[in-house]
């Protein structure tokens, strides 16, 4: 919220009729609850990034490198060369406008610079003026502009409200997207130490820690006891997960969010039921204890480091394949990058179903399955007793994420198994789903608290359409398949959609999962009466 | 014709200016998309504003209750409240029917004829531009109440296991339910 300047003699006479100006001309107005806290210094210089020091966005000196123009400059160098599609991507756009109204963060704060087009802009102009001749002899003509020390504050602001969903992508006619241009301006503000703390931390954390909380082997093996002790007074059963255990046949990387953060932590629970009650032979790993990639969101160099320890842990304890947990950007990182990164994985096998015989061939370079393939696969040859039943209290509907509907076309399983789990599914609005799915608004580190109202903005369009199913059928449970989502989209519903709540899809598995030898459950995983039990609960 | 049947015979007008001006707050490229595009999933801004204002102006007419046209007002301030607009420019919408009403009926309102329901009909756009702002303030606080209790629910576990949380009939920052569970 802009803070409340005018004097009472003043109020009258508010002219609301903005100024019309060119984007060019428009300084950019650094507000507050809109940006992240800058990076704490520690943590900068735990993965060597440079230009460690105090600064506040609000302030008009930013403490730039004295030579920050050359560092620019040489970098957006680098990355042309480096990066053939970002050298495309600068040179293609004919700003025909297609991407202009799809941003979520666009329709949620009506600024025009968070239109994708405009967005692409901020960069693309010092582009021309730097690289190009035309930009370098005719200037503005050209839509050419001079790197100066409000530009690079420009494009630190904006490309932190840009949560690289690549919705504006699926529109565009050239297919540029719009992610790689926000993540080149990110690696260009990062080389000046103008990094977020809600990224820099995790990014350190990982690197020292193996995962984004920072947390040592003994605190993640007693918090899943936690989930154990748990799942034994819903069930009856006292499921037996293993840690580093050299030989399992599979490693089962999840995001560490799931750990602590409620209400991903039900997801957890639902991950060690289903495997318990399939006896497989797995193990999770202390080490590589994160399968969520903030680094990702700072450099592509940052990223593969973080990412080598999936490949280095798999290849230690001698497994023959990975299995992932429910993730967004951990999935697009996976996917699409894994494999050129830190592979090839000759080491392990193809992946294959120890339980169905289903060999996963999709994941035949990377070795890794997410888990939402592996479960369907087996409801689909009948190898899980599902009372779908115990999943009547909830009306559900589903959130594609970004990276796993947009990153890889990963639509139909999650689909599958909810409604094999759940008795009333119903799906928002076609525009609103699949590759068009709206963004959460707070994706790729935008996660923060002080930046909460940049968040509801952003995740407006998304709680739009929740609203809709919600008061059409009367939907109370939002489903998806990402930790950040689970984590985000509560605060998101709690302020558009009271009374709708946020899981996982293997919470709802777990829920409808019926496990031999269990004792009768009166208790859903949130340890909440199932239907009919509340007056037993009661008692 | 009374001053209701007036209003009424010229609703779609009014509205009209209404709606422009509440859309002047926004930047020109914005305005002219919130006002052209009509998709309510894809302009979920316009769409709620032409909607809630629409349901505002029909109950004004009616006379209902101030309290009973709370859905629509949550419906335009609750995105007005998170839209980096200081509050005088984000509540000044209710009030900018007036200079609507004036400005469509300026022939009709010459003279004394409709003074005391024009009156009459200002006092209860003040009254509801009143309850708009209870509304702003309690999605101001509600912004301020998810931080909190967002940090909480990102590491409930770890309180959880640092015995930080006990348990306590209310309700569960993890869910949001209000049985006896965990907190």
């Amino acid at each position: 919220m802009a803070k409340f300047t005018a004097k009472p003699n003043e109020l009258s006479k508010i002219n609301l009729t903005p100024r019309r100006k060119e984007w060019m001309d428009t300084p950019v107005e650094i507000r507050e609850h809109m940006y992240c806290h800058p990076a704490k210094i520690k943590d900068l210089q735990t993965v060597d990034f440079s230009h460690a020091r105090e600064w506040k966005p609000a302030d008009e000196d930013w403490k730039l490198p004295q030579n920050w123009e050359q560092i620019v400059l040489d970098g957006m160098q680098a990355l042309l060369k480096k990066y053939r599609s970002f050298q495309v991507f600068m040179d293609i756009c004919v700003r025909c406008g297609a991407c202009a109204d799809k941003c979520h963060f666009f329709i949620g704060t009506g600024d025009p610079k968070n239109m994708p087009v405009l967005r692409a802009e901020l960069l693309r102009s010092v582009y021309r003026g730097n690289f190009t001749l035309a930009g370098k002899i005719l200037k503005k003509i050209n839509g050419a502009r001079t790197l100066t020390p409000e530009v690079i504050k420009e494009w630190w602001y904006y490309f932190y409200q840009c949560t690289e969903c690549r919705r504006c992508s699926v529109f565009c006619p050239y297919g540029i997207d719009q992610a790689e241009i926000t993540m080149m301006g990110r690696e260009l503000t990062n080389l000046l130490g103008l990094q977020i703390g809600w990224i820099a931390g995790p990014v350190a954390a990982c690197y020292m820690k193996g995962n984004h909380l920072g947390l040592e082997p003994h605190t993640i093996t007693s918090s899943v006891e936690l989930f154990v002790d748990d799942i034994e007074s819903i069930t009856g059963i006292r499921v037996e997960p293993t840690f580093n255990r050299k030989g399992a046949e599979i490693l089962f990387v999840t995001p560490s969010g799931d750990l602590f953060a409620n209400p991903g932590t039900y997801t957890a629970m639902g991950y060690l039921m289903l495997f318990h009650e399939l006896g497989l032979d797995y193990t999770w790993s202390t080490y590589a204890s994160e399968g969520g990639n903030f680094g990702f969101f700072t450099t592509n160099e940052m990223a593969k480091r973080l990412n080598a320890k999936i490949y280095a842990e798999a290849k230690r304890l001698g497994v023959k394949w990975i299995l992932g947990g429910e993730c967004g950007h951990m999935w697009r990182v996976l996917h699409q990058y894994m494999d050129t990164w830190n592979g090839p994985a000759d080491f392990l096998e193809v992946p294959r179903s120890p339980l169905t015989g289903t060999v996963f061939d999709n994941a035949k370079a990377t070795r890794m399955v997410h888990i939402a393939e592996f479960t369907a696969d087996l409801i689909r040859n009948g190898k899980l007793q599902l009372d779908p039943g115990r999943n009547d209290h909830l009306k559900v509907t589903f959130h594609d994420s970004c990276n796993t509907s947009r990153g890889m076309g990963m639509l139909e399983e999650p689909r599958y198994i909810i409604r094999n789990v759940c008795n009333h599914f119903y799906e928002m609005p076609e525009d609103t789903i699949r590759e068009k799915t709206f963004c959460c608004g707070s994706g790729t580190g935008l996660n923060a608290s002080e930046n909460m109202e940049l968040r509801m903005r952003g995740g407006f369009p998304r709680a739009n359409a929740v609203k809709y199913v919600r008061e059409k059928y009367g939907v109370n449970m939002l489903a998806n398949i990402c930790a950040i989502d689970r984590a985000t989209l509560s605060a998101s519903m709690d302020y558009w959609n009271p009374g709708v709540q946020v899981c996982g899809a293997h919470e709802l598995v777990a829920n409808a999962l019926v496990m031999k030898g269990e004792k009768e459950r009166t208790q859903d995983i949130r340890l909440e009466p199932l239907p009919g039990e509340e007056e037993t609960e009661n008692v | 014709m009374d001053l209701k049947g007036l209003l009424a015979a010229k609703k779609d007008a009014i509205l009209r200016k209404w709606f422009d001006a509440v859309l002047e707050s926004y930047p020109a490229d914005t305005s002219n998309f919130l006002k052209t595009k009509k998709n309510r999933f894809a302009n979920p801004v316009g769409y709620s504003l032409t909607k809630g204002l629409e349901a505002l102006f029909d109950g004004l007419l009616q006379g209902v209750e101030i309290e009973t046209l709370s859905p629509s007002l949550d419906s335009i301030v609750r995105i007005r409240a998170v839209q980096g607009m200081a509050p005088s420019k984000a509540m000044i919408f209710p009030f900018l029917l007036k200079n609507a009403i004036r400005g469509e009926l300026e022939p009709e309102l010459r003279g004394d004829r409709f003074s005391g329901e024009m009156t009459a009909l200002e006092s209860a756009i003040d009254a509801l531009a009143l309850h708009a702002f209870n509304i702003y303030m309690q999605c101001r606080e509600k912004i301020y109440a998810l931080q909190a209790e967002e940090s909480q629910r990102l590491t409930y576990r770890l309180l959880q296991k640092a015995k930080m949380v006990c348990e306590v009939q209310g309700e569960d920052p993890g869910t949001g339910s209000s049985k006896d569970t965990k907190k």
